[in-house]
């Protein structure tokens, strides 16, 4: 944590290292793509067919609408390289091993990640600075929350909030997936990232406004951040509503005065640090940019997976079976989840993997070519931007034979599909940029369904295929209603 | 038994330093693994195995004929 400070005493990085999503750098969008190259070697590259030809910004109303059948459709129309167009920007799409490969590996002079996202500067704030480069972000993370020390104590912190999160639920009830999750892993989210203390200020109202914030990133971003529409206003008073929960928080905090080091969170440092004239270094609005960036990467995702895992597991009683008696088990001799989720849990791992791949929680992974760079045949002319979709690579039948079918043998010896596909099965991305808190992501999962299935059984309110993802916005997210019921076990 | 490291996906997580600190160290000046012992011993198969597993950019490869995890 001091180093983090430290970074952000100096003024740099203070994204949350080595996320897609929150790599993004806040407030200097635009510069890079005016210098577009057009014809030429952008025109060999085959363009993907349109579902409304009649869209002046290209495929931007079939990304805002369907982008899996977008994604989908440039594989299948174009082979491994397509293009489509969003407003008055070219993207070439890649998928396959040996063109994944390319893409993940290029570095950060080629293929640059800063400036793919647009939609993420007004979610972090203007007033915050994102320019450490991806080296030394990944290395500030490295040193502080995600280093592998700490992930016990993080993991006694998910299975305590779990059990919070349970403590009111009696014999039996309904829950809604996309809010009970959602609202969790705000919860450890805070709680592992800037620390037990700010997590005890927050209640569901924080994780609403936080949702309001991931429903801002419609695709309309690659032509206006600030557009007059709906979930964009929506985005920035949620926003406004965050600074001044935080801002509460921080007076009261003022008022209360000093407490031991031992007992600080960020907030604390972050709140302790004044410029040379002695006023606060951070106001109320930079300090939730920092928070919002820092738990961005962190939260839809592991939100998602582990709703979109419960509903596999509903889906398939048999896998679920085999889930709770491989957790009876292994639980059996009283052994803690903060022990247990930092081990192997086999049968429970490869459903959560096969959830990945089914059910990635970015299906669009972008950069923008600072280079010219070659893909095969093709070159892709520097200021075009460049994707890959773990969504379409995750489900390629070469690779993943019967790719439709929740199939969670498939990482199994001697298959490892995982392993063995290490550039198409991408749910974490892949390369350089592969994310940093996937060690992290998959204890929490564990430690989740540890706590869960140990002491509920769960079933479906709803028919089976009715559960989908919303895709009109880039962070997607269950489509409401996804209930689910539960019932306490009998104790064993 | 071989063992490499492909540098331009190592992160510098050092979990492999963790599980077979006989085979893999950490370079805190390149941020990256460094190998020790390209050839390690019968007896290490098992840690190191364990490094290349829960290498958590998956930079690491084993050749010994027999594995197929790339």
């Amino acid at each position: 944590m001091l180093r983090l400070v430290g970074e952000i005493r100096q003024g740099r990085g203070i994204g949350y290292p080595g996320a897609e999503l929150a790599a993004a750098r806040g407030a200097c969008y635009g510069g890079q793509m005016s210098r577009q190259l057009s014809g030429g070697a952008l025109d060999a590259i085959p363009e993907v067919s349109r579902v409304h030809p009649d869209d002046p910004h290209g495929h931007l109303r079939e990304l805002r609408t369907d982008p899996i059948g977008l994604l989908r459709r440039v594989r299948a129309e174009c082979g491994d390289i397509g293009r489509f167009r969003l407003a008055d920007r070219e993207v070439a799409l890649v998928s396959g091993a040996r063109l994944n490969e390319a893409f993940f590996r290029a570095p950060d002079e080629v293929l640059d990640q800063g400036e793919a996202y647009p939609f993420m500067t007004p979610v972090f704030g203007q007033g915050v600075i994102f320019d450490a480069t991806p080296e030394r972000r990944r290395e500030m993370l490295k040193s502080s929350a995600l280093r592998g020390e700490q992930m016990r104590g993080h993991a006694a912190t998910i299975e305590a909030e779990v059990d919070r999160m349970v403590a009111h639920w009696g014999e039996a009830g309904e829950i809604d997936l996309l809010d009970w999750f959602a609202e969790l892993t705000i919860y450890t989210t805070s709680a592992c990232l800037v620390g037990q203390p700010f997590r005890e200020e927050l209640d569901a109202r924080f994780a609403r406004l936080y949702h309001d914030l991931e429903r801002g990133t419609d695709a309309l971003a690659y032509v206006d951040p600030y557009a007059d529409i709906e979930s964009f206003r929506r985005r920035d008073q949620a926003r406004l509503a965050l600074v001044d929960l935080v801002q509460d928080i921080m007076n009261r905090r003022r008022a209360r005065g000093k407490v031991p080091r031992d007992e600080r969170d960020l907030l604390d440092v972050l709140m302790s640090l004044h410029g040379e004239d002695g006023t606060p270094q951070f106001s109320a609005d930079q300090i939730t940019g920092i928070f919002i960036s820092m738990m961005f990467a962190g939260h839809h995702t592991s939100s998602g997976t582990a709703a979109w895992a419960l509903i596999e597991l509903m889906r398939h009683p048999a896998v679920l079976r085999d889930v709770v008696a491989e957790l009876d088990a292994l639980y059996a001799d009283g052994s803690s989840v903060s022990f247990q989720a930092l081990r192997s849990i086999p049968v429970l791992e490869s459903v959560l993997k096969e959830t990945l791949r089914l059910h990635p929680p970015l299906i669009l992974l972008l950069r923008v070519a600072m280079q010219d760079i070659r893909f095969d045949e093709f070159v892709v002319p520097a200021g075009t931007m460049v994707g890959a979709t773990p969504r379409v690579s995750n489900r390629i039948a070469e690779d993943f034979p019967d790719p439709e079918t929740f199939d969670p043998g498939r990482y199994l010896d001697p298959r490892q599909e995982d392993l063995i596909n290490r550039w198409t099965w991408i749910p974490f991305g892949a390369g350089r940029h592969r994310c940093v808190g996937s060690a992290f992501a998959m204890m929490q999962l564990k430690a989740i369904f540890s706590v869960l299935l140990r002491d509920y059984e769960f079933t479906m309110a709803q028919p089976a295929e009715s559960y989908r993802d919303d895709c009109s916005k880039m962070v997607i997210q269950l489509e409401q209603p996804c209930r689910a019921r539960y019932r306490r076990r009998a104790r064993r | 038994m071989r063992v490499t490291a492909d540098l331009d996906l190592c992160q510098g997580h050092a979990v492999c330093a963790v599980e077979a600190p006989d085979v893999f160290a950490y370079d805190k000046d390149e941020d990256k693994v460094r190998i020790l012992d390209e050839r390690p011993a019968e007896f290490r198969r098992d840690a190191v195995r364990n490094a290349v597993k829960y290498c958590p950019t998956r930079a690491l490869s084993l050749d010994d004929g027999t594995e197929n995890t790339g």
